[in-house]
């Protein structure tokens, strides 16, 4: 066997750890922390039990909001030695079948009785239940189960889990992006370890995150961000190594026409200072924290000081106890912005060589100017990805390449998603589907053409034939 | 040059995709002194390909066409078949739904488009097991792999998986079948997958198979079983140009109406995208399940 003991460890709930709850198709991403209350499903739970337990352990929800993992009973099914009809001509839907009232139930689950006997109840309980056909009976405790079963499962995050949950919860912050479309992103961007990646997002660190773990550590990923700062919420639930964060780099679109033009100053520090700036950012730091310290208890001399020698004297030592606070605070933030623009400098020497091996865009921004801006940073023959909720700005996008020129294999594409329930005479399609999941332009860079007079040959394929109506490709 | 590293120069040994037209790729070996027919014209790979830069232009007697670096999904639409190949769709949805990422350790049955596609994205730490059943093109798979210069993170069985399995036991994190009889490989899949558990998919045309196959999950103790399509559509950006009716002379109008816009004239342009007439409506049901800890 390649497992052992050891192995067990990575294995295990840890506090701190960013998790993720599932029940059934519900699933919510929270981080493990001592006696914190979380709200699941309109539940109530403390996470504390989890620790130390196995990922992907079933936990049984008790009264008070605890956790205790779940064991399976392999007890008699409810379905057992309950006949079964052979079709429903005679059952008549008038709601007095089932004869424990909401009260009852509310009443048995006080009692604290498992859901799993608050089912058996409820068959017992059911008039008509020795009537239904057997698929009509397993369909109804299927039913019941989801609905009385007070189970959580907590499950390690990853990009698919992350994806289905956004898609579930809260579509809006991913701008409606479905996780089969982020399939395809990730795909079709080549995403992999080594190489340098462009994103630029607006879906809350979903896509940047999901990047992260295709490149698993290696090579880097540039967040270009509007505004102010890089949106990052996302990329926490995923619960990534520490080192996985020196890959990420940001860097602000507002300065991407200065850097293309070679006008970006960046006042670089040169780097023997740097390891001097990092000391004294530790120093400052660490001064920082001593202070309050320093204040509360002060040294012998400071105190006998205060208690001696009277008010004038003691109002000087505390003046210089707040100097000394504010420069240090001042200092803190003076090295904090020189590392931000160190940071900043070292992010726009990766872009500078125009060398990235991947573009991704997925937005709520009008992808054009997004797409265009963005794709000179790439060497040719590199693959770009773009997503939009709508298709009208991708044909945009698609028009202006095809005039630009420099890019080939472009496609406009969505796709279209289905489950199926899968059972002995039952398989079928599910009742419902997903609409849409947003649409993807995507294609290939190549070497800009410098030479060639803007007018000719404009098309980079030959026309397609079939055409009879009046239209023109374009 | 590497399936699973870029490079930015074409050398001598490297696998090089003629990008000619949409849908219409070719790969190529190149060689010091060899020549490639292609349908723009003969070109000569020591002055048109090695020392040139991935993504640049080569032009030829009856017209010119771009280099590209290799990558799986370029490999999908240009490689030769040998059987009915999964197609960068169903790959880039398999690829998520496995949890696959660099250091997985995968088992497959049944190589070719999709080995390509795994081992870019489990490198450089990964590792896969593939295993083909016919010798000939197990044996044409390893070539490829060695040319590809993606050898060093793939073992090729020439075996049968459903009588002898993946070779390995309780090291992968996720199978995929792409086989007849899933369900006859499902307890070998089990075998080879990690104790504390793993994901699988298995890939089949017939729903007659799927439903064995999740009859087979269910009994080996899988969870999680679910059978999803997914499907792909392609839209053709068109500007077309829409006549307006001419209903005459508008009695309503007042000396305002300009007489130049002839009515038998007038027409609306826009750029709007239409389907093909034909769409791929199906390749395959796609099963995943989770192997729970054992």
């Amino acid at each position: 066997m390649a497992d052992n003991g050891d192995d067990d460890n990575q294995y295990r709930i840890k506090e701190g750890d960013y998790v993720v709850l599932k029940r059934g198709e519900i699933f919510k991403a929270v981080q493990i922390q001592p006696r914190k209350k979380v709200i699941f499903e309109k539940q109530w739970i403390f996470l504390d039990n989890a620790v130390g337990q196995l990922y992907s352990t079933t936990f049984e929800i008790l009264s008070g909001g605890n956790l205790k993992p779940h064991e399976l009973k392999d007890s008699a099914s409810p379905l057992d030695a309950v006949e079964a009809g052979t079709d429903n001509r005679n059952i008549v839907d008038d709601g007095k079948s089932q004869k424990l009232t909401r009260d009852d139930i509310e009443a048995l689950k006080e009692k604290g009785l498992k859901g799993q006997d608050i089912i058996k109840k409820l068959v017992d309980n059911h008039a008509t239940f020795g009537d239904k056909t057997e698929y009509s009976q397993v369909k109804y405790i299927k039913k019941k189960k989801k609905k009385y079963e007070n189970t959580v499962m907590i499950l390690k995050p990853s990009c698919r889990i992350l994806a289905m949950m956004y898609h579930g919860r809260e579509p809006g912050k991913i701008c409606h992006l479905r996780y089969d479309t982020l399939a395809q992103m990730l795909t079709l961007a080549n995403i992999h370890a080594g190489s340098k990646v462009l994103v630029f997002e607006t879906c809350a660190g979903l896509v940047l995150g999901s990047i992260m773990e295709r490149m698993g550590g290696y090579g880097s990923v540039i967040q270009m961000y509007p505004g102010g700062g890089p949106v990052r919420a996302g990329v926490e639930s995923f619960g990534f190594p520490a080192h996985f964060h020196d890959t990420l780099h940001e860097f602000p679109i507002c300065h991407v026409n200065a850097l293309l033009a070679g006008t970006l100053d960046t006042s670089a520090k040169d780097p023997t200072a740097e390891n001097t700036d990092e000391k004294q950012l530790n120093l400052a730091a660490e001064k920082e924290q001593n202070q309050p310290e320093a204040e509360e208890q002060g040294t012998p001399e400071e105190e006998s000081m205060e208690t001696n020698t009277g008010d004038d004297a003691g109002q000087d030592v505390e003046k210089t106890e707040k100097d000394k606070l504010k420069e240090a605070k001042a200092q803190v933030k003076k090295l904090r912005l020189e590392e931000k623009q160190r940071r900043l400098a070292a992010t726009a020497a990766l872009l500078k060589g125009r060398n990235a091996d991947g573009l991704v865009i997925a937005s709520r921004f009008h992808p054009c100017p997004v797409l265009l801006g963005l794709l000179k940073f790439l060497s040719p023959s590199r693959p770009f990805v773009v997503y939009s909720q709508y298709i009208e700005p991708l044909v945009e996008c698609f028009k202006k390449l095809r005039e630009c020129g420099g890019t080939v294999n472009l496609r406009l594409t969505d796709t279209w998603m289905r489950h199926y329930q899968v059972l002995p005479d039952r398989t079928h399609p599910l009742l419902l589907m997903s609409g849409g999941g947003g649409y993807l332009l995507s294609g290939t860079t190549v070497a800009t053409d410098h030479s060639k007079p803007a007018g000719s040959k404009q098309a980079e394929e030959p026309a397609p034939k079939r055409q009879k109506l009046e239209d023109t490709e374009g | 040059m590497s399936f699973v590293e870029y490079s930015d120069f074409i050398q001598d040994g490297d696998v090089a995709i003629l990008y000619l037209s949409h849908n219409n790729v070719m790969p190529v070996k190149v060689q010091q002194g060899a020549q490639t027919q292609t349908r723009y014209g003969v070109i000569r790979h020591s002055t048109d390909l090695i020392g040139q830069r991935y993504g640049s232009k080569v032009t030829c007697s009856k017209g010119w066409f771009h280099v590209l670096h290799p990558t799986p999904e370029l490999w999908t639409v240009a490689l030769p078949h040998r059987t009915q190949i999964l197609y960068t769709t169903d790959i880039a949805f398999i690829t998520m739904m496995l949890e696959l990422k660099p250091g997985s350790i995968v088992c497959e049955s049944g190589s070719g488009s999709l080995s390509h596609a795994i081992l870019r994205t489990i490198a450089p730490t990964g590792h896969l097991h593939t295993v083909e059943f016919h010798q000939q093109r197990a044996e044409k798979v390893a070539e490829e792999f060695k040319e590809h210069r993606v050898d060093h993170l793939v073992t090729v069985r020439n075996q049968d998986v459903c009588k002898d399995g993946f070779g390995v036991t309780g090291v992968a994190d996720a199978v995929f079948l792409d086989i007849p009889s899933p369900w006859d490989a499902v307890g070998h899949a089990k075998v080879a997958m990690k104790k504390h558990g793993g994901r699988l998919c298995s890939f089949s045309p017939c729903i007659e198979q799927v439903q064995k196959t999740c009859e087979a999950l269910q009994d080996q103790g899988f969870e999680d079983i679910s059978t999803t399509e997914v499907l792909l559509r392609e839209h053709d950006v068109r500007t077309v140009s829409l006549p307006l009716p001419d209903f005459g002379p508008d009695p309503e109008t007042t000396e305002e109406a300009t007489p130049a816009a002839a009515p038998n004239h007038a027409s609306i342009t826009l750029k709007t995208t239409t389907l093909s007439r034909e769409m791929p409506g199906h390749t395959g049901y796609l099963t995943f399940a989770t192997k729970p800890r054992t």
